[in-house]
């Protein structure tokens, strides 16, 4: 693995060697080293490609990474990861995609992640974008996330995509049986030319599920952003959507709620906040000595941890 | 150390010129701690904004260690020395209380340092370095945690905007405290402190009294403070008996 291919797997795994647990590193779509675990059985599909990620019932704080980095410019793919989480397990998954694209072509990585979590299982879901490269072609990112949570299961999905990505459409697709409880964080943040779109579906099928879908963002520069959440309720169950964002420069962001109630104990809730830094933010740091431009970053940096 | 001449801000509204601060003339001396009382709307908060370089005088001069600061930015005064405590606090999102004092502190400052100037305000820190200075925190907490962010500025000018708003649980005499340790550590400071509280107005070197814009009153401490009650007769009678229980059962 190259220099470049090392920071992008830091970029977007924090990892700087080999990762405990298991893991299967892809690199030009290729896998660059791989280990199974005796809890976690990591194995190629033989369809199309992608990997099955078959994690025994009762595995307790063990983790998998799954990163890819692309480094070839021109290089498109479209990779199918399925996740057989099982019952009662507790695991962390991180995946992530890092493009440097130093040529002309574009460079495009659609993951497409089911998961298929058992029941009781906890799963904490990592993923991080990240672009980088001067050349012209553009890096695209355009996940897919299904999420299938069995009874009283818990997923936390942490998405994250600061730098360098030049155009993404994220859909997002969940499904919650009973108890099951739903927690996603999105943090984004597009520059230049932009496009980031985000699509929630989440089907609060069974009772006392619930899920909270939180999105904070900023948009700079002629960058634009839309945020499409929708959440569906056919049982006592409990929802909320929040897009929380900044807007600078010209750039542009559209919050679209939907909620939809198809039973009388459903209770959902959405709310959206567009709108500049506040001019007393900047100040307060200003008396604290900061220049307008340091105090922004701290304002900017703060929000989107 | 900071003086201010013939000071005057204008702003328009509905077509009219309405002037909120109205050739103010002050200095403050250094080693000093000086008190500007007067009713809500005098120009108290503008004034402290004036100073900060938050507003721009339309007429008048502001020197601070001798130099003019009238077209210095805020950033720059705050560089120079001068440190303000808003009168309502400025909430983040994402910003702990830590970094805040970092900032404020200008370098790295340790976790146990940042614990010292969250205790003297009465804070206990443990629950609150890692805390969000957002909605969550309730108005007098936040109050505390700017009046930290002020102490970790060791500034030699700290203006504080009616800090006692914030003590419900804390004392007077703790912030006194801060006040008198301030005074003490960071060599030739002054403190100019926007209050309508007798014990803060009892310890002033000078007090001065701010009425529709204007220096209604300046003096020591033992020129103005009797004159005071008159004012303060003027305010409901259960107010001050509030007041007194109140001082009363801190005291205890
Ligand atoms: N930027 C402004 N524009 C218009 N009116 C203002 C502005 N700043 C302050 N004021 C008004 O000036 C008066 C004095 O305000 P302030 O300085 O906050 O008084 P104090 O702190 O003594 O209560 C108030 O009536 C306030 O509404
Ligand atoms: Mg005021």
């Amino acid at each position: 693995m190259d220099e470049i291919q090392k920071r992008l797997l830091m970029e977007v795994a924090d990892l700087h060697e080999v990762p405990e647990g298991a893991y299967n590193i892809r690199a030009n779509s290729q896998s660059a080293g791989r280990r199974s675990t005796e809890n976690i059985e990591i194995i190629s599909k033989q369809d199309v490609s992608g990997l099955e990620i078959r994690i025994r019932p009762g595995t307790k704080n063990e983790s998998v990474h799954i990163p890819v980095v692309m480094t070839e410019s021109g290089l498109k793919e479209v990779v199918y990861n399925d996740f057989y989480i099982g019952e009662g397990s507790d695991v962390v998954i991180i995946a992530g995609c890092g493009i440097d694209n130093c040529g002309n072509q574009d460079s495009q990585h659609d993951g497409i992640h089911r998961f298929f979590v058992g029941p009781g299982a906890k799963v904490r879901y990592v993923e991080k974008h990240y672009g980088s490269g001067e050349g012209k072609g553009k890096r695209i990112l355009n996940p897919v996330t299904e999420v299938y949570m069995q009874q009283d299961s818990t997923m936390e999905m942490e998405m994250v995509q600061i730098k360098g990505v030049d155009d993404t459409e994220r859909t997002t697709v969940a499904e919650l049986d009973t108890g099951a409880k739903l927690v996603v964080r999105e943090r984004l943040m597009t520059h230049g030319e932009q496009r980031a779109i985000s699509t929630y579906d989440v089907k609060l099928n069974g009772k006392d599920s619930s899920a909270d879908v939180v999105s904070r963002s900023v948009a700079r520069d002629r960058s634009f952003q839309k945020f499409d959440a929708k959440i569906v309720g056919k049982a006592p169950c409990s929802g909320h959507t929040e897009c929380d964002s900044i807007i600078m420069d010209e750039g542009r962001i559209l919050a679209v709620p939907g909620l939809e109630a198809d039973h009388v104990d459903a209770s959902l809730f959405h709310e959206a906040a567009i709108g500049k830094i506040a001019g007393e933010q900047l100040t307060k740091l200003m008396t604290l000595g900061l220049t307008e431009a340091e105090a922004e970053e701290q304002i900017i940096n703060g929000f989107l941890r | 150390m900071l003086e201010l001449k013939n000071v005057s801000f204008q702003v328009a509204e509905e077509g009219t010129d309405k002037e909120i601060v109205r050739g103010i003339s002050l200095k403050v001396p250094e080693k000093k701690l000086i008190v500007v009382t007067g009713p809500n709307g005098g120009g108290k908060s503008t004034l402290a904004r004036l100073i900060a370089g938050i507003e721009k005088p339309t007429a008048g001069k502001i020197f601070f260690g001798g130099e003019d600061i009238t077209e210095k930015s805020v950033t720059e005064r705050a560089r120079m020395g001068i440190a303000y405590a808003f009168q309502q606090p400025v909430r983040f999102k994402g910003i702990r209380v830590v970094d805040l004092i970092r900032i404020a502190a200008g370098k790295k400052v340790t976790a146990a340092e940042a614990c010292d100037y969250l205790s003297a305000v009465g804070l206990c820190a443990r629950d609150y370095v890692d805390r969000e200075v957002n909605a969550s925190l309730s108005g007098g907490e936040l109050k505390r945690i700017e009046i930290a962010t002020v102490l970790a500025r060791k500034a030699k000018l700290s203006v504080f905007d009616e800090p006692e708003a914030g003590i419900d649980l804390w004392s007077f005499r703790n912030l006194i405290d801060v006040f008198r340790n301030m005074r003490e550590t960071i060599a030739d400071s002054s403190i100019l402190v926007i209050s309508h509280q007798e014990r803060i107005l009892n310890i002033a070197d000078e007090i001065i009294v701010i009425k529709d814009g204007r220096v209604e009153k300046q003096g020591s401490r033992e020129e103005i403070y009797p004159s005071l009650g008159a004012d303060s007769a003027e305010a409901p009678a259960c107010d001050r008996l509030l007041k007194t229980m109140k001082d009363g059962m801190e005291d205890a």
